[in-house]
């Protein structure tokens, strides 16, 4: 056992760290969040140049990262600033799906994601899905060496921004559960090609999505991603690595929320001193500090088995999803309330903080659901 | 003991339902319904229209045109309402200045205030927290200093919701920095026109312009404005207090919301079934539910005990701490039930324009309004603070 980052993730950590202090400030920030785009193209292509989307794909990939440990140690620090732009959309679930999957001549595109020229969203979750992975009824017509999509896609985070889609469609079975799982395909899908309609809207947490409507986007067949029906394991993978990314943000999140209300209960004085006097309000902060602990571990584990088989990788990651479920509202409620009024209001930045952190729990499971998976898998 | 509602409450309840049946604007409901956000023209409307019908203040003694109901039909009301998705009343001028020109205001003020409170003339907001004066309220440093026949008002107050809508604020002012902070406050009725005083926004962190920052400069307000005695107003500001402590509770809201996080839950599917069939949902569900109903009858005993026009006294602060921690956990429930559609921010959605909705209807403000509720446990003297009370009070009678 050894609880050390290697020198290579200490660096990447040091150096992701500094630059986000200098160039993610809560004023910058805010001001992403208000703009149109909702992510800022100079700070992508920035990070892009110091390695951290190539830090999301391993060696063979044209990355020099890709392990669980490395997603970790990127999105921490991701949480810990605050930051909107969709690293998860692009790098881990589209550049991830395509180096999964794709063929040769689909791979080479990695290197423009890697470079941070080519952004990607992964367009898979539709109306009626909510958690459940294997939820996809978009359909596929084959016609010779063409297939014709049709569908609607819910949530896709980054798809105006995206140059391509990674869309799932059903060849064959029915949607949902276990059963739903057999039958599902990915394309690559241009965002502008005849028949796909995007609604977009901003996020409550930040960044921007989209509703896509599918309405006979007809594509050679050359734009499937891997074999007819197959995709399923490879979009479980992902899932189970966008899991480790967004613990490992709630985790930087929820470091950033605990410090900002030790700072605050310091400094913050009614009746006279300081309200980190009170020991109503110590207890409930050394509570935060415990769960932080808790939640840091949940991490370590979920990132150290994302390379194991799939129901050991699953099941550490439903634990870690469920945990920091928990512990990520108990976090951003007391940080709010600790700091009374001031943390209500927009600018400041715990407001955006706890917002990252309740919103994770929207993403590829909620709390309960990841409580679910826990128990079925803990009984297979 | 009887549970059961007299066969007078039964009538009574029947009338509110064909009131609100017959009265409440559609438009309100519905926005009411998708948790929208009203503006002033909403309120008014229906500030008048319950007016019109004699129960805007059920709380008032008959003299000042109150209803005098007493707790059951003040609670079958607040149910029937909230069922019918129905606004609350906004209560600043209502059921917290009210009160204390009631029984602290001099007989110009009563004649003159209270009337105009309850025809909408006059939009009221509560001037008493400061920058540095939160919790610690006494603490404030807005300073009011005579000059003739006008006080001369400086300083700045903050967190003032809705103060973007009033026309008056009652504000809490230093008038003697030499003595003990509590014996040197008063309170002092302020015109929002005067010269000198400026209404800033404050974006709160679902996007709304809920509260303000409100400035004053050399503000001169005549003396007539001030309220019971000079260094008097801690005592008023108590008294205050306490009716807008009883208030939060929210168990008609409360009921609202439930039956909305249940609608929801029989319209979202999770694993191929409802969500509202889904154990560990089911089980949240039920949980908040257990505790609303013992709640309802926790509210109703202590409402009881209070005589009309009076507020309940430590027990207030209990009713603020169990109702908003219910309320709260709906807004949990509700955010949980959207799933992946609780995360587009949808200002529209929230300010009730017409856009289409992302995702069911019901989805759109529901992460919002999960955020935007985490004041309830801040505001009208925080959780901490009355849990303090609690213990004072109950641990002080007993050494
Ligand atoms: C949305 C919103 C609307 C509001 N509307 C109005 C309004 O219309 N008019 C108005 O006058 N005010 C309004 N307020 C202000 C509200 O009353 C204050 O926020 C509240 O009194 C708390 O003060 P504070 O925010 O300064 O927090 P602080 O008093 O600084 O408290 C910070 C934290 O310390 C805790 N704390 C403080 N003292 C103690 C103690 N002795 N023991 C244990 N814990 C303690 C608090 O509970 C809190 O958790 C509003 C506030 C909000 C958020």
């Amino acid at each position: 056992m050894n609880f050390e980052l290697t020198q290579e993730r200490q660096m990447l950590q040091d150096t992701l760290r500094r630059f986000l202090a200098d160039r993610y400030d809560t004023r910058t920030r805010n001001e992403i969040l208000e703009s149109d785009a909702g992510l800022s193209a100079n700070i992508w292509s920035e990070m892009a140049e110091l390695g951290i989307v190539g830090a999301m794909f391993t060696q063979d990939q044209g990355g020099f990262g890709g392990a669980g440990f490395d997603l970790a140690v990127v999105f921490e620090e991701l949480g810990r600033a605050g930051v909107v732009e969709p690293f998860l959309d692009t790098a881990i679930l589209g550049g991830g799906l395509i180096a999964a999957l794709g063929s040769d001549a689909q791979k080479e595109l990695l290197d423009q994601v890697i470079g941070g020229t080519l952004h990607l969203a992964f367009a898979h979750g539709e109306p009626t899905s909510r958690y459940d992975l294997a939820q996809v009824e978009t359909s596929i017509v084959q016609n010779g060496q063409n297939v014709t999509l049709n569908g609607r896609k819910a949530v896709v985070i980054n798809a105006e921004a995206a140059d391509l889609l990674v869309v799932s469609a059903r060849e064959s079975g029915a949607a949902g559960g276990a059963g739903g799982e057999d039958g599902i395909s990915l394309f690559l899908v241009p965002t502008d090609m005849a028949g796909v309609e995007l609604q977009g809207y901003p996020m409550l947490s930040g960044g921007r999505a989209a509703e896509v409507v599918l309405n006979n986007v007809t594509l050679p067949v050359s734009a499937r991603l891997g074999a007819a029906g197959k995709a399923f394991p490879a979009i479980a993978e992902r899932a189970a690595a966008a899991s480790v990314a967004l613990a490992a943000e709630a985790l930087g999140a929820m470091e950033t929320a605990v410090r900002l209300t030790g700072e605050y209960l310091m400094t913050r004085k009614q009746f006279g001193r300081p309200i980190g006097t009170f020991q109503a309000l110590q207890h409930r902060y050394s509570d935060l500090l415990i769960e932080l602990e808790q939640v840091r571990s949940a991490v370590i584990n979920a990132a150290g088995h994302l390379e194991s088989d799939a129901k050991t990788r699953d099941w550490h990651v439903a634990a870690a999803r469920n945990l920091i479920g928990r512990a990520g509202r108990m976090v951003a409620e007391d940080a709010i309330q600790m700091h009374g009024g001031i943390a209500m209001t927009q600018e400041y930045e715990l407001a955006h903080i706890a917002k990252r952190i309740i919103m994770t729990d929207h993403r590829f499971g909620d709390t309960d659901y990841h409580l679910e998976r826990f128990i079925a898998l803990s009984a297979a | 003991m009887d549970l059961s509602y007299s066969s007078e409450d039964l009538t009574f309840r029947d009338q509110v339902r064909s009131f609100l049946a017959e009265k409440l604007p559609s438009e309100i409901s519905e926005k009411m319904r998708l948790g929208q956000v009203l503006g002033k023209a909403a309120f008014d409307q229906w500030h008048s229209i319950l007016n019109d019908q004699g129960w805007l203040a059920p709380n008032w003694p008959a003299e000042f045109g109150g209803a005098e109901w007493n707790a059951v039909q003040k609670h079958i009301f607040e149910e029937e309402c909230a069922m019918a998705n129905a606004p609350r009343v906004v209560p600043f001028g209502l059921t917290m200045l009210a009160p204390v020109l009631q029984k602290f205001g001099s007989d110009a003020q009563k004649a003159h205030y209270l009337p105009r409170i309850l025809s909408g003339e006059d939009w009221w907001c509560q001037g008493y927290s400061e920058p540095g004066a939160g919790s610690d309220l006494a603490s404030l440093k807005t300073k009011a200093v005579r000059d003739g026949d006008h006080y001369i008002v400086n300083g700045q107050k903050t967190w003032t919701t809705l103060g973007q809508f009033a026309n008056w604020i009652f504000c809490l002012v230093r008038t003697d920095p030499d003595v003990k902070q509590q014996e040197g406050i008063s309170f002092l009725l302020i015109d929002m026109a005067t010269p000198g005083i400026e209404v800033r926004p404050i974006i709160l962190l679902d996007g709304t312009p809920e509260v303000n920052e409100i400035w004053f400069t050399d503000v001169r307000v005549p003396i007539e404005n001030l309220v019971g005695e000079e260094n008097k107003g801690w005592t008023y500001a108590k008294y205050l207090l306490t009716h807008e402590r009883t208030n939060t509770a929210g168990v008609g809201s409360s009921h609202a919301g439930l039956n909305a996080v249940k609608r929801m839950a029989r319209a979202e599917v999770s694993n191929g079934r409802p969500l509202i069939e889904n154990p560990h949902f089911a089980a949240r569900l039920a949980l908040v539910e257990i505790d609303l109903l013992a709640m309802s009858t926790t509210n109703l005993r202590i409402v009881s005990k209070a005589a009309v026009g009076q507020a309940p006294g430590v027990e207030a602060s209990m009713l603020k701490v169990k109702g908003t921690i219910i309320r709260q956990e709906i807004n949990d429930l509700a955010r949980r039930a959207a799933g992946p559609y609780a995360m587009p921010f949808v200002s529209e959605a929230v300010e009730g324009d017409n856009a289409p909705p992302i995702g069911p209807d019901y989805a759109g403000p529901v992460a919002a309004q999960y955020f935007n509720n985490r004041k309830l446990s801040i505001f009208a003297g925080s959780n901490e603070i009355q849990r303090g009370i609690i213990a004072k009070v109950k641990l002080g009678a007993m050494g």
